[in-house]
């Protein structure tokens, strides 16, 4: 059933959920091939380089290859719109660092100075923070969770982690249809979220409903598991093979690391 | 505002923040039995999606980080609950990084065990089954009993949040002096958010103790929770 919109839908109504457990990719993912380990083992080696690069130009070469990984991994621009937070934590960034971080001064405003310094070190977070977020996107985001978690499982992340993990991956999707249905419901009485007490009692019997319905469902979903035999381990059916042009990939990726890291340390001496 | 992302921090705090969430990471899995595992997924679950609702206020609207529920309901399960969430809103969403995911958990999960040790013990002693008189159908929670459990919950989940708050202020002022005026203008951002949560918090809690309290005893034997 759908109700007719009369207005613009809530946000909080459309929780993008779906992409979690199918991946964020909508175009085809020109990295396929490569084992979900390789992928997963570049990415995190990619964050721990980018985030100790100290100069400009490294941290952009990085950007550039970052936006070069998101589109390969087939990243939808639309995709772009969840790092708004995170820019908005940017600007707060390149407005209030200028100011407190003592240096060659730019710019004078009644008693405060703006410093390059200051703009520097901003830009160089703008970038970096940037650049993790879209190789994760690319290099991991678009795998979908439940290859994620069985890397991540082969990797050596206990048992109970990737468990939990794959378990709460699965419920939210579930959870999320269980809040669309009660959504609606509270729309078809014409409940419409404002800023007053009526609204935000309504709103936390929602989330406490959901709560209840949850500890009924993971009650089910407990004895359903025992019936089938669960016994407290993970049993993995994908084994995905590491193939030659994974380890090859892995080097290259080490070396991509160093390279820019050495780069990185040459044009901050420079 | 409460996922610091990457190539903030700097590495002392991120190294600090990876070894302590993991070392707190370990000791709430060990807490956690295999046969609680879908339990506490599922309860993890809808804490995510309860946090992607926008609550309103005033002209804006924010999101709760529902750390202090978490606490109070998950208890220790409540530290992987929040690290699941984490690695998936810097993965899927890109709220927060990969290598401050360490600094970021501790931020969230340090108060919601504080809520749960402060809070859980008050919380048990409302909902523990009492004798009711022979033939009386009572109900189990007075309403004064919700109304003491919705001060624990306006407590716990301001306390939470401010204490979330200050974490994170201090993240950032151990990273560099040069962060304390974007330190202040967040700090300044979480005090509305820790009205909005406690309020919010409170009738969660209220609702709960009058609909179902056995989520409000998830540590008690399961025997014990039917009867309820």
């Amino acid at each position: 059933m759908r109700l007719r919109r009369s207005g613009p839908a809530e946000p909080s109504e459309q929780l993008d959920l779906g992409a979690v457990a199918t991946g964020i990719g909508e175009r085809p993912d020109r990295l396929a091939a490569l084992d979900p380990r390789v992928r997963l083992i570049s990415a995190a080696m990619l964050a721990v380089t980018l985030v100790s690069l100290t100069s400009l130009t490294s941290a952009f070469v990085a950007l550039l290859a970052a936006i070069a990984l998101a589109l390969l991994g087939g990243v939808p621009v639309r995709r772009l719109q969840h790092l708004l937070p995170l820019e908005l934590l940017m600007l707060l960034l390149l407005i209030t660092l200028p100011f407190s971080v003592p240096g060659k001064s730019l710019l004078e405003i009644g008693s405060l100075s703006a410093s390059a310094e200051g703009l520097r070190l901003a830009g160089l977070i703008l970038l970096k923070a940037n650049a993790v977020v879209l190789s994760l996107f690319g290099l991991v985001a678009v795998l979908g969770a439940s290859q994620v978690v069985h890397a991540l499982a082969r990797l050596g992340v206990p048992a109970k982690l990737c468990h939990l993990l794959l378990l709460t991956l699965r419920q939210i999707l579930l959870v999320g249809d269980e809040y669309r249905r009660m959504r609606l419901a509270m729309r078809a009485r014409a409940f419409v979220p404002r800023s007053d007490r009526h609204s935000w009692r309504a709103l936390g019997w929602l989330i406490g409903m959901l709560l209840v319905r949850s500890l009924a469902r993971g009650q089910r979903l407990g004895e359903a598991m025992r019936c089938r035999g669960f016994d407290g381990r993970l049993h993995l059916l994908h084994r995905g093979r590491w193939r030659r042009l994974d380890s090859l990939v892995l080097a290259v990726a080490v070396s991509v690391c160093v390279a820019l890291f050495a780069f990185d340390r040459w044009s901050h001496a420079a | 505002m409460a996922h610091i992302p990457d190539g903030v921090v700097s590495a002392p705090v991120l190294i600090t923040g990876a070894l302590g969430s993991a070392v707190l990471l370990g000791l709430a899995l060990r807490q956690v039995r295999e046969e609680a595992l879908p339990q506490a997924a599922v309860l993890a679950a809808a804490f995510f999606v309860s946090s992607l609702v926008s609550i309103p206020l005033g002209p804006s609207s924010v999101h709760l980080l529902l750390n202090g529920l978490m606490g109070l309901v998950l208890g220790w399960a409540a530290v992987p609950a929040l690290f699941v969430a984490l690695l998936l809103q810097a993965v899927f969403f890109g709220h927060g990084g990969l290598v401050v995911l360490g600094v970021n958990t501790l931020n969230l999960a340090i108060p919601a065990l504080c809520c749960a040790l402060l809070f859980r013990p008050l919380l048990a002693r409302l909902v523990e089954p009492r004798p009711t008189p022979a033939g009386e159908s009572m109900p189990s929670v007075t309403p004064q009993e919700r109304r003491r459990g919705f001060l624990i919950g306006l407590t716990a989940g301001a306390l939470a949040v401010l204490l979330t708050g200050a974490l994170v202020m201090a993240s950032l002022l151990l990273s560099g002096e040069a962060f304390a005026p974007a330190a202040r203008v967040i700090g300044i951002t979480f005090l509305p958010l820790a009205a909005i949560e406690g309020l919010l918090t409170g009738v969660v809690i209220a609702f709960l103790l009058r609909v179902e309290p056995a989520v409000l005893a998830l540590d008690q034997p399961l025997d014990r929770l039917s009867d309820a």
